[in-house]
């Protein structure tokens, strides 16, 4: 079960103890996140939401090892990874994450097909074991007869459906989503939904999600809202920001 | 090498930029093939000199001659080995454009002292026999289609008279720069030929020497025999008798140094600025690259290697085609008995390409290299 409150079993997936992260601008510090707790069990679906700056991407960042905290430490499946080293990460990030972002996610010069193999050029796996991988992948979003095309010849939800098959490719421990339908109409963010949620129902997937958009969050199995630098359960909102804040 | 699709597809990302960018390191280096070649037809004849021979002129002047009976005197010195000479001819074959160097050399010992020339054994010995024989290098033979047996007449220029000639034999330079444009015949020929007033005189004695090392002790012992002599001589190495041809025509080197200099300035300039656009424009593509797990490393690499093989086609085309420009030979039809590309140049070529597409693709690649996935993303 998801807990914000540092309270979470030694065995959580996912364990943020302490998470502070300050910018400084102009001399200015900026405190974005502040001392923020979280512990996300394997399987689980989460939404976080908040308004611009609150700070989510900050934490996704954080949490898929994109960025370093200020304070604090994040555990993933037993390793910690708030003192490896950059590169060390970047071995990380690539066995245990899988990214997708808003935009800018597929390099335009290269078919679906090789833009989903990217991740698999990493590992030790022949151009057969990669083919077949990226087959399945592009077949559990449904664009296996887009195969060969190319970005721009993709609608935006397509491409969004082949980040997704890039980001399951090489099975990693987690997906972390941020604004993955930010850029989409509502009939293909639905489908976009759709995906995630299988990706969680059927093939066991935890997800981690920012979203702007409440429709999206209530698929999730619990949103979090991003409030002064900490995380608060969706349902215990009012009582925190009471005042009538919303 | 799995990476291939995507340094391939990114080569070919802008293909109009691509295109440009090569065909400024063609250019470049088609400029850099021809300039080599500039250099090698003004210095090829210093370059392979004989280190061990050394030139014997009139004090006054090259066109001035020097007794015959010198010769003798001159094998007299300790370290002389061996000693041979010849008169320039100056004739005119058909047109005055068609020049080629002509000599009345000495048969007996020509071919001790220019060991570089190869004559198959029984042309040489045809030629010797044959007192209206001449023998022509390889190169000046092919320019006018000459087969040994042929009759070639000479028109003389100082001397007058038309000279007719059988070509006995056709000689090859051993290395590549060897000069193969002459035309020999014999001296004693020469000898019976010119009027009296002529007769008895060499235009230069070459001396082989047993050391290289003796050469400027050999050469004053030379010049010292025949001090206060109506014909005083003057003796250098082979060697500085080229490098004083060059120097007539200025500077070569530092201009050809130069031009090349402000080339490759312009060129790194050009392709590292297009290097830089390049990867500004994919910041976006770079930072998911390393979000999904490519190392900085790899990026450093990557972008580097896209420099370097761009740099890499583009100069090999140039050189290429300057190595090709060079395959139809001199184009002043003799003046340039040096005329071709050398491998060193090649070499040293694809060399300045390398430092070149290197130099142009090290301040972008570190910057990819540094680039953080979180501020590429917001930034974009
Ligand atoms: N590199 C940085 N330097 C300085 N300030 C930063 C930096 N990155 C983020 N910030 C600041 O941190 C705060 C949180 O940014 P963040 O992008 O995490 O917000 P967000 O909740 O994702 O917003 P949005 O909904 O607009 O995406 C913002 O005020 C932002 O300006
Ligand atoms: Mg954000």
């Amino acid at each position: 079960m998801v807990r914000v409150d540092g309270s979470g079993s030694s065995n959580s997936l996912i364990s943020a103890r302490g998470l502070s992260k300050t910018y400084s601008r102009g001399g200015e510090q900026i405190q974005v996140l502040q001392a923020l707790n979280l512990d996300v069990d394997a399987g689980e679906f989460i939404a976080f939401m908040g308004p611009s700056g609150s700070g989510k991407t900050t934490l996704l960042n954080l949490l898929g090892g994109l960025d370093v905290p200020s304070a604090g430490s994040i555990t993933v499946a037993g390793d910690e990874i708030t003192h490896m080293s950059r590169s060390r990460l970047t071995q990380w990030r690539a066995r245990h994450v899988g990214f997708v972002f808003q935009m800018y996610n597929l390099i335009p010069v290269l078919t679906a097909f090789q833009n989903v193999e990217l991740p698999l050029l990493l590992t030790s796996l022949s151009k057969a074991q990669r083919r077949q991988h990226v087959e399945t992948a592009l077949g559990v979003v449904g664009l296996s007869d887009r195969i060969h095309h190319y970005p721009r010849q993709l609608s935006g939800g397509q491409e969004q459906r082949v980040t997704i098959a890039r980001a399951i490719v090489s099975d990693p421990t987690f997906l972390l989503c941020d604004e993955p339908t930010g850029d989409l109409d509502r009939k293909s963010a639905d489908e976009i939904m759709e995906l995630i949620l299988r990706l969680v129902k059927e093939y066991k997937k935890t997800v981690l999600m920012v979203t702007h958009d409440p429709v999206v969050a209530a698929r999730a199995d619990v949103t979090l809202h991003l409030e002064k630098g900490v995380l608060v359960e969706a349902d215990r909102l009012q009582t925190v920001s009471s005042g009538g804040a919303r | 090498m799995k990476f291939l699709g995507l340094i391939r597809a990114n080569l070919f990302r802008k293909k109009i930029r691509f295109i440009l960018t090569i065909g400024s390191f063609a250019v470049a280096l088609f400029l850099f093939g021809v300039l080599a070649v500039v250099r090698v037809a003004f210095s090829g004849g210093v370059e392979i000199a004989g280190a061990d021979r050394l030139v014997v002129i009139n004090r006054t002047s090259i066109i001035q001659p020097l007794p015959l009976a010198y010769a003798d005197k001159i094998r007299r010195i300790p370290g002389v080995k061996e000693l041979t000479y010849a008169n320039w001819f100056g004739g005119v074959y058909q047109d005055e454009r068609n020049f080629f160097p002509q000599f009345a050399m000495d048969v007996d010992n020509w071919r001790k002292v220019f060991p570089e020339f190869d004559i198959p054994e029984e042309q040489w010995q045809n030629y010797v026999k044959d007192r209206q024989g001449a023998i022509a290098g390889a190169a000046t033979a092919k320019r006018f289609g000459w087969k040994v047996g042929d009759r070639i007449p000479i028109k003389g220029t100082f001397l007058g008279g038309v000279w007719e000639f059988n070509l006995d034999g056709i000689y090859h330079g051993t290395r590549q720069a060897d000069d193969e444009t002459q035309f020999w015949f014999q001296w004693k020929r020469f000898e019976e030929q010119v009027p009296a007033q002529y007769k008895g005189n060499v235009g230069w004695y070459t001396v082989k020497v047993d050391h290289p090392d003796d050469s400027l002790r050999i050469s004053r012992a030379i010049d010292a025999e025949f001090a206060n002599s109506p014909f005083e001589t003057h003796t250098d190495t082979e060697k500085a008798f080229a490098a004083g041809w060059v120097k007539q025509f200025g500077n070569i080197q530092f201009l050809i140094m130069a031009i090349g200099g402000v080339v490759f300035f312009t060129l790194l300039l050009v392709t590292g600025n297009t290097m830089a656009i390049a990867v500004r424009e994919r910041t976006g593509e770079l930072a998911v690259l390393k979000a999904v797990g490519y190392s900085d490393r790899f990026v450093l690499l990557f972008v580097l290697f896209e420099s370097l093989l761009i740099a890499m086609i583009g100069g090999a085309l140039g050189l290429g085609l300057a190595k090709i420009f060079t395959l139809g030979g001199d184009p002043t039809r003799g003046l340039l008995p040096f005329f071709f590309l050398p491998g060193k140049a090649i070499l040293a070529g694809l060399g300045v390409t390398l430092a070149v597409g290197a130099a142009s693709g090290v301040i972008p690649a570190i910057g990819a290299m540094r680039l953080r996935v979180v501020d590429a993303l917001r930034r974009v």
